[in-house]
This record gives structure tokens, C-alpha cells and sequence, in this order.
């Protein structure tokens, strides 16, 4: 019933790091007996018994819930942030799609905005920045009116759910060319901007999120779309077209500078 | 010593309205001179540090994570209650507190429950008007849906992310209060000890992930919402940081700890494949209101799904329940489909997995609906098992999910120790045996957002507290503890990784302790985790240093605390001689081979105080008194 199981071998070259000044390099493992069920996490797992059964430092990646939905993990994967599935993280990533004999380069996330702090670990904290610099509508717990009291169209509520999926993850910045945050900020602000609950501050907000994403580094959109096409939640470009027009609306019109 | 929960007097209605108006203020002036930590950022921690900042404490909040956004509520799928009555189908607050406390199989408080389900409405409302972005209807309103063991739709929704889009919405207020200077955050770290200080929690010493080096924090109050144990059991739908530690902590320090024995082990969730598994993925149980789960009629039946006829197949919950059917709370439908599997009409290469067919529903609604509906589920179904569930019954068995049982808690949420709060999760006191679903994600938020900022007040102002900074002895002392334990782990340099032992221990829990234990079964698991404690101190093997990120040094900690934790859920599971909810002992069971309570000699609470390494732990009970539900034999008929 469950398709077929097989075990595969394959080589591993993995980016070690000792920490975040020290100098890295691709470190090349030959890795046996991989049973293709496992997931591309589980398959480190079993590395890193292996490595510290021999008296190694095992690989350090970043992980948690392992159901593609903390964002926790990630990795560049033959190139591709997350590997080469369309719309899945890298805990979701399943040994059967690949090969037996095989070679996966495996690398962290790079961008300036996220300097390395071991192997494939990075520091993302530069997006928790940036949802501290608006992402959120300031209500206070206490005075909400009832949740039936301002109807949200159903295509509205669903349009901003597909820009609410955002996990955080951070692949959109490692795929971009210029390791730009835009549709990290703009699945935020886009998620705002649609729900009436977001629209008082949307003109500070998009505003700000941008200032604060040219201050942590990361660089600007120039449409390559590579973001999109890494994004594990599948969030469109069509929601940093929502930015800009958020973005002009509030330089043009808006009080708020 | 009997605990005093502290419940208010008068008539149930009006306990929590009657409590705020008699729980001293704080000063709103005096405000920011509090300061208070909170360890964890899942929906309690993260809703508990927003709303603290918000009415001015000075709050430190603690995380394990890179990011306080990525805590495990956003894992869950399904759902939050909560009794608005939109759908005008005869719900209530009283009908959502009579539901949860039957639910409970009556193992837990009317008062708490009560208040949770007044708040519920709430947080709908806190909730939407943070922008979470909810599921609607036609005319624009918020659609519910049924849920596990619910008649009446009360679950509201966000797609299969609700827990996320929750999670978000307290992470963004969280946010703001960062941005604002309010809270102070600091994420990987993970917490070592609590630090009580005259009998009162007064701060807590966490080591840095990335550095290695252990850093104090003093407090006026802590606030605990580190959620639950369930990775005792190694497999679980828990994240893999999911852990013990600083609830077993606070319960050698003088937390009692109620109730380890209640565990909830979730019907619907995609079976074990392999040694090398880490962790099982769950399928939101919302999948049961469409999916009719079977087996094959005859044992042994090897034939493809659509290869059985409909009259050799069991569709045993909806012969053996009418009412309920495929929609029977959790522990009903996973001991039935234990059952069934240990009967050996069990599907799969194991043995151990029953079907969720929606070939039905699909035939009903069309595909285009049901993908609407469950769409995301039914790719990560598909992703993982490289099955696809639209054309093949999906394949399903139980699995540890979330764990009732936890540090004991007053009805103001603070443990045995003054000052100690514990939220969500990690604590132990609205679910009693068995929590019905989209209840968690509604305890998480009423414990954060509504109970405690009044709670912690009370408090604050009751009690003289004495000035303390981190130059205080009990710091070193905590500090020095945790470097022993340190040094202690890494020079063994054994053959056995911590996940290895973990892995054993696992086993050992699920067998003896899961979904039915006995009482031969959890005597032998508690020698046998006393026999593999022996093995972890003297065969672990803990590869690299403590001066930079370690995550095997981490888990080693971790699973010290699950090994002696284990115990504890044993002994619990030992001493409590009866079967309700979560906790079903084959000795005790009905001729239907439901769940039979002992109301008579068990309806309390059991809460555990440490006696020291190895020791027994003294038990002490905290009565249930049902003054307005009437004690039943819980029947889902």
C-alpha cells in the first residue's frame, strides 16, 4: 500500500562554520543506506548519530515543528532555498525525490541581513525587526468591538489569509538576488491593508517596514521573482504589486511621512 | 497538605466577575516599577507578555526559539471554541462549559472551565480586531464549524492554520510592546532554573544557546507557559524542542505537578514508518466531520482499499456510536482504533492504521469543496506518505498530542510557589482527562490575554516584596547547579546519543504508559526507566563543547528531565485506579470496554510534590466538587 521504500546512497557536501567571524567551507560525507521515506531532516539526523558516533561535531541546522509550519528550518539545497520541491520547507523535503548516487550541496541562508552563527544556522532576527516597526494593528486587549461587527468580504478574508501564510522562514531573502525582504513585508502588509481592521495605520505601516527593511541590509525588489518561486507558503508576487501601491498611496496622499 | 485552589464563593456565573472587583489593583504609576518574566512565546506566553506590557509592567519574555513567532500553537490545525451562538444552533456559555467539563470525563474545575468559557467570546473579538484574518462567510461574517465532540458549531477558523494566524496575531502585539521598550525579548535561550528567594519566585537563570554562558534575571513574578510533556512519549506531534525542563524545574524547586498521568494521545494522525522517524505529523481532526474512518470487516484482509466492498468494511465508530459517529471526542475514537488494530483489523505495512475515507464526501460535495476545505492537509498527507488522498483513503493512528496534566495551578494560575505562574499548556487545570479540540488554542489566550494581567495584579499588590537583584546568593548557587549538570554531561563520553536514549524511553512510555496502561505494565516501566536513567549517566555521549551552539548538549539536558519525569507520570498513572479520559487502565472499563471512573475515590486532582533524586514523591490531593454538572458515565451512543 505505502509506494514502495527503497534505501539510497548519497554524498553530502555541507557548509561547516564554526561560528559567525570564522571562515567556512563545503565539507564533503558519503552517506549509505538512506531509506527514501525519510525526510531530508531525519536523513541529517541520522549523519549527525553517525558523526558523533565518531567522535565529530555534528552538522547544526535549525528545526522545530517538522510539519513545514514554525519556519524554523531551512537550507539551500542544490541551489534552491528549501530544496528542490515547489511550496514546501525543508523538513517537508522527502528522500524520495532523490537518487541513489546523488551529490547534495547543502548551504545556509546568505544575505547580509543574516550573518551565519553556526553551519547552517543564521541570525533572522533581522525580520522580527521588521515586524516590530508595524507589522501589527495596535489594539490593546480589552476594548475589541464583536467579531461579527465590521463584515469582511469572503474573498477579502481568504486574499488576506494567502498573504497571512507567511512563516518567517527567511528562503524569499536567501533566494533573491539582492537578498531582499520585500515579499516577507509585503505578505505583512498586504494582510493588513485588505482587512479593514489594518487600513487606520496601513500608511505608516508599509512605510515604515520599508525604512527598517533598508536598515537591517537587506537590498531592494527588482522583480526577479525568485522569491516567489522558493516561497514554501507559495505567496504571490502579486502581493508586493499590493506593497507598492500601498507604498505610493502613502507617499502621496498620506500625512504620515 | 490539600492545595487550596482558591475558587471564589456565590454562584458559578458570577465567581470571575465577583474575584476581579476583590483582587487588589496595582497602581497604574506604579505599573512599570513590576518587573515580570515570562518563559515561553507560544499563544499563553506570547498573549501573557503583550497584554502585561500593554497595562505598563516591565516584562522580560524568554524564548527558545530564534524567533518568539515560532513556538508550537502555530502548529495547530483545526480550530478555537468559542460560544458566540452565530450559528443559532442552541449554543451557550453554558453549553460549552457543561461540554469541556464532560469532555474532561469530570476530572476537572467547574470554576476554571466556566471562566474559559466566558472568555471565549472574547477573544474571538480580541482576536479579529488584531486582523487575524478568520474564515468568513458569503455575507462576510465569521463561518464556524463543528468540532470534535461539539453538536453545535462553535469553532472558529483560519483554513488549516488557525493556530498560526492565532499565533501571529499575539506575536504582533508582542511586537509592538517590543518596539515600544515595554518587553524586553530574548530568544535562544533555554531556561535552567527557577531562583526562590524567601519562599517567593523572584527570577530565573537561563543559558544562552549561541554563547553557552549562563545569564541571571531577577523578577518581581514568573510566568511559566512552556507548554506540555508530550515528547516524553519521543514520538509525539510536539516540535522536536518541545520539553520538560523548566516545568520539572519548578517542580523541584516546590511546583506540585498534577496530574502527569492525563495524556492525550489525537486520533488522526499519519502512522509510524521507520526507526529513523523523529516525530509524527498530526491531520487535523476537523478532517473526522467529512472522513469516515473503517477497517476491514475480516482480520487479515490485504485487498487495497477500493478493492473491500462496502459490506466487508467497519465503519465501527459510526456502528458503535450513532449519535457522535466519526465525531467522538479523541480518546473514544484512539482507544477504538487501537482497538481495532490490536484486534488485528488494523491496515498498513504495520498493522497499526486505520482508513479516513473520503471517497463519500467527495462524491457529495465534489472535489473542488472538500479541497477547499482541507487542501493544504491533504497535500502534506500526500508529501509525506506519497499517497493521494483525493483517490486512496488516507491512513491514520493515534499519536501523542498534548498532555492535560502539568504544574498545579490556583484558580489565579499560580503554582505552589508564590509568585510562580503557569499559563497554557504547562499548566494543568481546564482540561481534566481529555481536552476537546479547539479548546487548547482558546485555555492558551484566556490564560494570557484575560486572567492573568488581572491575576498577577492581585499579587503584586498583596505582597511585600522585598527588593532583589542577581548579586543574590540563590543565583550563583542556581548557576553553579547548571554548570555541575553541564560538566557532568559532557565528560561521560559514552556510545549512546541523547536522542538514542530518548528514543528508548519513548518506547518504553508508549507501551506501558500510552492508551492503556496496567498495572503490571507501569510498575515494570518504572524500573525499566530507573534502568535506562543508570544507562544515560554512564553511556551518554555528548559530542562538542558547551561554548558555542550545541543542540545535542541541549537535547541531553532535555531528556535528564524526561528520564525522571517519566517516573513521575508512572507513579501517577499507578496511584490513579481508575480509567477517565486520557488515562485508561484496562482494569477498570465497562462491558463496552469504555472508560469506568471512580467517582467515589477519584474525583480530585492528584498533585505531586518533589522529595528529592529518586525519592517518591508525596501525593496530595485537591477535591472536585460539582455543584452544577452532574457526575455521567460520559456515552457518545
Amino acid at each position: 500500500m505505502t509506494p514502495e521504500t527503497k534505501t539510497i546512497t548519497i554524498t553530502l557536501k555541507v557548509w561547516r562554520q564554526k561560528g559567525p567571524g570564522a571562515k567556512g567551507k563545503l565539507e564533503t560525507i558519503q552517506v549509505k543506506d538512506i531509506s527514501t521515506h525519510m525526510s531530508f531532516l531525519e536523513m541529517l539526523d541520522v549523519v549527525n548519530e553517525d558523526l558523533a558516533k565518531n567522535g565529530k561535531e555534528p552538522i547544526e541546522f535549525d528545526n522545530d515543528c517538522r510539519e513545514g509550519i514554525c519556519g524554523m528550518c531551512g537550507a539551500v539545497v542544490n541551489g534552491i532555498a528549501h530544496g528542490p520541491k515547489k511550496g514546501m520547507t525543508l523538513c517537508q523535503l522527502h528522500m524520495r525525490k532523490f537518487n541513489d548516487g546523488d551529490t547534495i550541496i547543502v548551504e545556509p541562508w546568505r544575505a547580509r541581513a543574516f550573518p551565519v552563527i553556526k553551519d547552517l544556522i543564521v541570525d533572522r532576527s533581522a525580520l522580527d525587526k521588521i515586524i516590530q516597526s508595524g507589522g501589527y494593528v495596535s489594539v490593546n486587549v480589552g476594548g475589541s468591538p464583536d467579531g461579527n461587527a465590521i463584515p469582511v468580504p469572503q474573498e477579502i478574508a481568504e486574499k488576506a489569509m494567502d498573504a497571512a501564510a507567511c512563516i518567517g522562514c527567511g528562503a524569499c531573502v536567501a533566494a533573491c538576488p539582492n537578498a531582499s525582504a520585500m515579499l516577507f513585508i509585503s505578505a505583512k502588509v498586504s494582510q493588513l491593508a485588505l482587512l479593514p481592521q489594518g487600513k487606520p495605520e496601513a500608511a505608516k505601516r508599509v512605510l515604515e517596514m520599508l525604512r527598517k527593511m533598508d536598515e537591517c541590509d537587506f537590498g531592494n525588489c527588482s522583480n526577479e521573482r525568485e522569491c516567489e518561486a522558493v516561497c514554501p507558503k507559495e505567496i504571490s508576487i502579486t502581493h508586493i504589486a499590493r506593497l507598492n501601491r500601498e507604498y505610493f498611496k502613502a507617499g502621496f496622499f498620506s500625512e504620515f511621512k | 497538605m490539600q492545595p487550596d485552589a482558591k475558587i471564589p464563593g456565590g454562584p458559578i456565573q458570577e465567581k470571575w466577575d465577583r474575584h476581579r472587583f476583590e483582587l487588589k489593583l496595582v497602581n497604574p504609576a506604579n505599573k512599570r516599577k513590576f518587573k515580570i518574566i515570562v518563559v515561553g512565546t507560544g499563544l499563553a506566553g506570547s498573549s501573557a507578555s503583550a497584554s502585561l506590557a500593554e497595562l505598563g509592567y516591565f516584562v522580560k519574555t524568554f524564548c527558545i526559539q530564534d524567533s518568539p513567532r515560532r513556538a508550537h500553537s502555530i502548529a495547530a490545525q483545526g480550530g478555537i471554541n468559542a460560544a458566540k451562538n452565530y450559528q443559532n444552533d442552541g449554543d451557550s456559555i453554558w453549553r460549552l462549559f457543561y461540554d469541556t467539563v464532560k469532555g474532561g470525563d469530570f476530572r476537572s474545575r467547574e470554576a476554571n472551565i466556566y471562566r474559559l468559557s466566558q472568555l471565549s467570546e472574547n477573544i474571538i473579538d480580541q482576536c479579529v480586531a488584531q486582523g487575524v484574518p478568520f474564515a468568513r462567510d458569503y455575507g462576510g461574517l465569521l463561518a464556524n464549524r463543528s468540532f470534535g465532540g461539539a453538536q453545535v458549531s462553535r469553532t472558529f477558523y483560519a483554513r488549516g492554520q488557525t493556530g498560526q494566524q492565532l499565533l501571529l496575531g499575539a506575536y504582533s502585539s508582542l511586537s509592538r510592546q517590543i518596539a515600544d521598550g515595554k518587553v524586553q525579548m530574548v530568544p535562544r535561550r533555554e531556561m535552567t532554573d527557577i531562583v526562590v528567594i524567601n519562599g517567593q519566585a523572584r527570577g530565573i537563570v537561563v543559558r544562552n544557546l549561541i554563547t553557552g554562558e549562563h545569564e541571571s534575571h531577577e523578577a518581581d513574578a514568573v510566568v511559566l507557559a512552556t507548554g506540555g510533556y508530550g515528547n516524553v512519549f519521543y514520538l509525539s506531534t510536539n516540535a522536536t524542542s518541545c520539553n520538560v525542563e523548566a516545568c520539572f524545574k519548578a517542580y523541584k524547586k516546590g511546583a506540585f505537578f498534577a496530574n502527569p498521568c492525563y495524556t492525550q494521545i489525537h486520533p488522526t494522525c499519519i502512522p509510524h514508518s521507520g526507526d529513523y522517524q523523529s516525530k509524527l505529523t498530526l491531520m487535523s481532526e476537523s478532517l473526522r466531520n467529512d472522513g469516515r474512518v473503517w477497517v476491514p470487516a475480516h482480520s487479515g484482509d490485504t485487498r487495497r482499499p477500493h478493492d473491500i466492498p462496502e459490506s466487508e468494511r467497519n465503519y465501527y465508530l459510526e456502528n458503535k456510536y450513532p449519535s457522535f459517529g466519526n465525531l467522538v471526542p479523541r480518546d473514544v475514537a484512539s482507544l477504538n482504533a487501537k482497538d481495532q488494530c490490536d484486534a488485528g483489523y488494523g491496515v498498513g505495512p504495520t498493522g497499526y492504521a486505520v482508513y479516513l475515507d473520503f471517497a463519500d464526501a467527495i462524491h457529495r460535495d465534489g472535489k473542488e469543496v472538500i479541497q477547499k476545505k482541507y487542501g493544504n492537509l491533504f497535500d502534506m498527507y500526500e508529501n509525506i506518505t506519497g499517497e493521494d488522498p483525493y483517490k486512496t483513503p488516507m491512513m491514520i493512528y493515534p499519536a501523542s498530542h498534548y498532555t492535560m496534566g502539568g504544574l498545579w495551578v490556583d484558580y489565579n494560575l499560580m503554582s505552589t510557589i508564590p509568585g510562580l505562574f503557569v499559563l497554557g499548556e504547562a499548566n494543568f487545570s481546564d482540561h481534566g482527562a481529555n481536552r476537546l479540540g479547539a479548546s487548547a488554542l482558546m485555555q492558551g489566550l484566556a490564560d494570557g490575554y484575560f486572567i492573568i494581567p488581572y491575576t498577577i495584579g492581585g499579587y503584586l499588590a498583596g505582597n511585600s516584596l522585598p527588593d532583589v537583584n542577581t548579586s543574590h546568593p540563590a543565583f550563583k548557587e542556581a548557576i553553579g547547579e547548571s554548570q555541575n549538570r553541564i560538566e557532568k554531561l559532557l565528560s561521560i563520553r559514552g556510545n549512546r546519543t541523547a536522542d538514542d536514549i530518548h528514543r528508548e524511553l519513548g518506547q518504553i512510555m508508549r507501551h506501558y504508559c500510552g492508551m492503556a496502561r496496567n498495572e503490571n505494565g507501569l510498575n515494570k516501566s518504572i524500573q525499566l526507566i530507573r534502568n535506562l536513567r543508570d544507562e544515560f549517566w554512564q553511556n551518554l555521549l555528548v559530542p562538542g563543547s558547551d561554548k558555542d551552539y550545541n543542540l545535542s548538549l541541549q537535547k541531553a539536558g532535555r531528556v535528564d528531565a524526561f528520564l525522571e519525569f517519566g517516573e513521575l507520570l508512572a507513579i501517577d498513572a499507578l496511584a490513579r485506579k481508575e480509567s477517565c479520559g486520557g488515562h485508561f487502565n484496562e482494569a477498570y472499563q465497562t462491558e463496552e470496554g469504555e472508560a469506568k471512573r471512580d467517582d467515589e475515590n477519584f474525583c480530585h486532582v492528584s498533585a505531586w510534590e518533589y522529595k528529592g533524586y529518586g525519592q517518591k514523591p508525596e501525593f496530595h490531593m485537591e477535591p472536585l466538587v460539582f455543584e452544577n454538572v452532574e457526575l455521567t458515565q460520559r456515552s457518545y451512543k
